[in-house]
């Protein structure tokens, strides 16, 4: 118990001052390196407060010296106790040869299994199409999809103005900020146990299925391609990391399987699962952005035209190279720091 | 059970809490960044609309993502930038924080905010109100799966003693070790609800404002007893006031602590 709060008080209150200043320093400019002295005065000054703090509690009288030093405290005990590597700012450098391909790559279980779940929806989708051409107006909700697709390519080819003309900027922009709501989304639900991210992979797949069967089946395979793979090959492969990042959120929930780093154990709680999973999760989801604003851009830009505008094998040709250059990025970026 | 406090407690064997925010003040945060962003995206429709009028294709587009950036940045960037405060929760005077009292790291701000997607579901917040309801530390679901809390922080003010009489005789303080105890055993909490009580005595009517300072003087009575001879005399409601004043107001306020007093004000 402090006999004489005034002596306490003046005695304490340049220490306290101190360590204010302090934090203040650390925390306007968390990066940057202090000297041993300077830490060890920090952590003398931290144990003062803490010390004053036991003492105060007792004061039961003395509400705001409480709050304000358990405010000072609480502001100490992050600083001092936060054991975890403070990112060195964000470098879109190595965010871009290191930090995504690595999340991906550490993630590959869940990223398998988005991809089973998104060619099982295919396989529904385009089963169902060919079984019973019907099934189409229930399968697909793209009102230019459903009619024949012999006769859109008919229209598509013979288009003589350029229908996008003055609203590509404005098209291409819609397509990256909806994507990308829906990429968010299929993250986000992976709270659902990673269920609400199922059923979306799955429900991407059967549209996708559903509408190659349809135009194969109408004979406008070259059509198909030259259409969809500039953009498509980014930007649905964007769709399954995003799930793949819904799976991981999902498997540090339940404790399943690949919220782990290599060789590390798999945390207790779920809350510890989070924490450890965290910062993949936004790496993934960011990494998935930039993947749909790309493929918005090359789909307002380059997708809707078509021969005799641009000829099918060029897109085609074009689709399958960021297509390799995707897949080498993924699989390769990174490699050298990841071995370091 | 539901936590009414973030209790913390540091390898030293230090405890301290944060008052965690309830479901009515964030809704009342929310409403206010709602209103922002709300003002911001229409001025920016504005724009987008003038530029089509003209044919500004790419400055409309522009526009577009400019006012997605916004409404998923929003949170983000302030939150970052003001250390877990949008300008809705500085009004409220709430802050985002690490649940384990550690420093807020960015992936823990934006995953908070990304998955704002799933608790406004299925409008107006239903999913991550309820989640605040239910959480044992009123939590969302983005704020589940980041390992954050939302905490208010207290308005540190002096109180208004002006209220309680000063100068008058109090008889509580006649004998030095009782009015220690007492100064001791009432916690800031009952020294903080009778003084408000004083504060609004004259806005109760006369039957509540007795039944209230009965109730109170009884319950202050019973954590420390007087001798009779000192206290027979006090009706309920000096009672309560005398108590207010052993408890908040120092004999002798010093210099150090009015300083102190002065800084304690100001701090977050």
């Amino acid at each position: 118990m402090i006999l004489d709060l005034e002596r306490f008080l003046a005695a304490e209150r340049p220490f306290w001052s101190e360590l204010e200043t302090l934090l203040d320093a650390f925390e306007a400019d968390p990066h940057r390196a202090r000297s041993l002295e300077t830490l060890r005065r920090f952590h003398y000054l931290y144990q003062r407060a803490s010390s004053g703090l036991a003492q105060v509690r007792s004061f039961a009288s003395e509400p705001a010296l409480r709050r304000y030093l358990e405010t000072l405290v609480a502001r100490a005990y992050g600083e001092s106790h936060e054991a975890r590597r403070t990112p060195a700012g964000f470098s879109p450098r190595a965010f871009f040869t290191s930090g995504f391909p690595r999340a991906f790559r550490r993630h590959l279980r869940a990223f398998t299994l988005a991809a089973g779940v998104t060619l099982a929806g295919a396989a529904f989708g385009g089963f169902a199409v060919a079984l019973d051409v019907e099934a189409k107006p229930a399968l697909i909700p793209f009102t230019h999809l459903a009619g024949d697709p012999a006769e859109r390519v008919r229209e598509e080819e013979k288009a003589v103005d350029d229908r996008l003309s003055g609203h590509k900027a404005s098209f291409s922009s819609m397509l990256m900020t909806h994507n990308t709501r829906v990429a968010v989304f299929c993250l986000a639900l992976g709270l659902t146990w990673g269920f609400g991210t199922l059923v979306l992979l799955f429900y991407n797949g059967v549209i996708l299925g559903a509408v190659a069967v349809d135009y194969i089946a109408a004979g406008q395979t070259p059509f198909l391609l030259g259409w969809l793979l500039p953009h498509g090959v980014i930007e649905i492969p964007a769709f399954v990391l995003a799930g793949q990042a819904g799976f991981v959120l999902a498997s540090a929930l339940i404790g399943w399987g690949g919220a782990r780093r290599p060789g590390e154990a798999l945390a207790a709680t779920a809350a510890a699962r989070l924490r450890a999973a965290g910062p993949d999760l936004v790496t993934l989801i960011a990494g998935v952005g930039v993947m749909l604003v790309w493929a918005g851009f090359v789909e307002a830009f380059l997708s809707q035209y078509h021969e005799p505008v641009l000829p099918y094998a060029v897109k085609i040709a074009f689709g399958v190279c960021e297509l390799v250059l995707l897949v080498l990025y993924l699989t390769r970026a990174g490699r050298a720091e990841q071995r370091a | 059970m539901r936590e009414e406090v973030l209790t913390l407690r540091t390898p030293e064997g230090i405890v301290f809490d944060l008052p965690l925010a309830g479901p009515a003040s964030r809704v009342l945060a929310w409403s206010i960044d709602a209103a922002c962003l709300a003002a911001a995206g229409s001025v920016l429709g504005a724009v987008a609309n003038a530029f089509q009028l003209v044919g500004g294709d790419a400055v409309a587009g522009f526009v577009t993502v400019l006012y997605f950036v916004l409404q998923t940045g929003y949170g983000i960037v302030c939150e970052w930038r003001w250390r877990g405060q949008t300008l809705g929760k500085r009004v409220l005077r709430l802050r985002v924080v690490d649940q384990q009292g550690l420093r807020l790291r960015p992936h823990q701000i934006v995953l908070r905010n990304l998955l704002r997607a799933v608790d406004s579901l299925p409008l107006l917040y239903l999913v991550g109100g309820t989640s605040v309801v239910l959480s044992r530390r009123a939590q969302r679901l983005g704020d589940l799966a980041a390992g954050t809390v939302v905490v208010r922080v207290p308005r540190l003010r002096e109180p208004d003693l002006d209220q309680i009489q000063p100068g008058k005789y109090n008889s509580l303080r006649a004998q030095a070790h009782l009015e220690a105890r007492l100064r001791r055993v009432v916690t800031p909490e009952e020294a903080w609800l009778a003084l408000q009580a004083l504060v609004r005595r004259d806005e109760l009517e006369p039957g509540a404002r007795v039944a209230l300072f009965g109730e109170l003087a009884d319950h202050l009575r019973a954590r420390v007893p007087y001798p009779p001879e000192l206290v027979e005399a006090l009706s309920d409601e000096q009672y309560v006031r005398n108590v207010v004043d052993v408890v908040l107001r120092r004999r002798e306020a010093g210099p150090a602590r009015k300083k102190l007093q002065a800084r304690s004000v100001e701090a977050p």
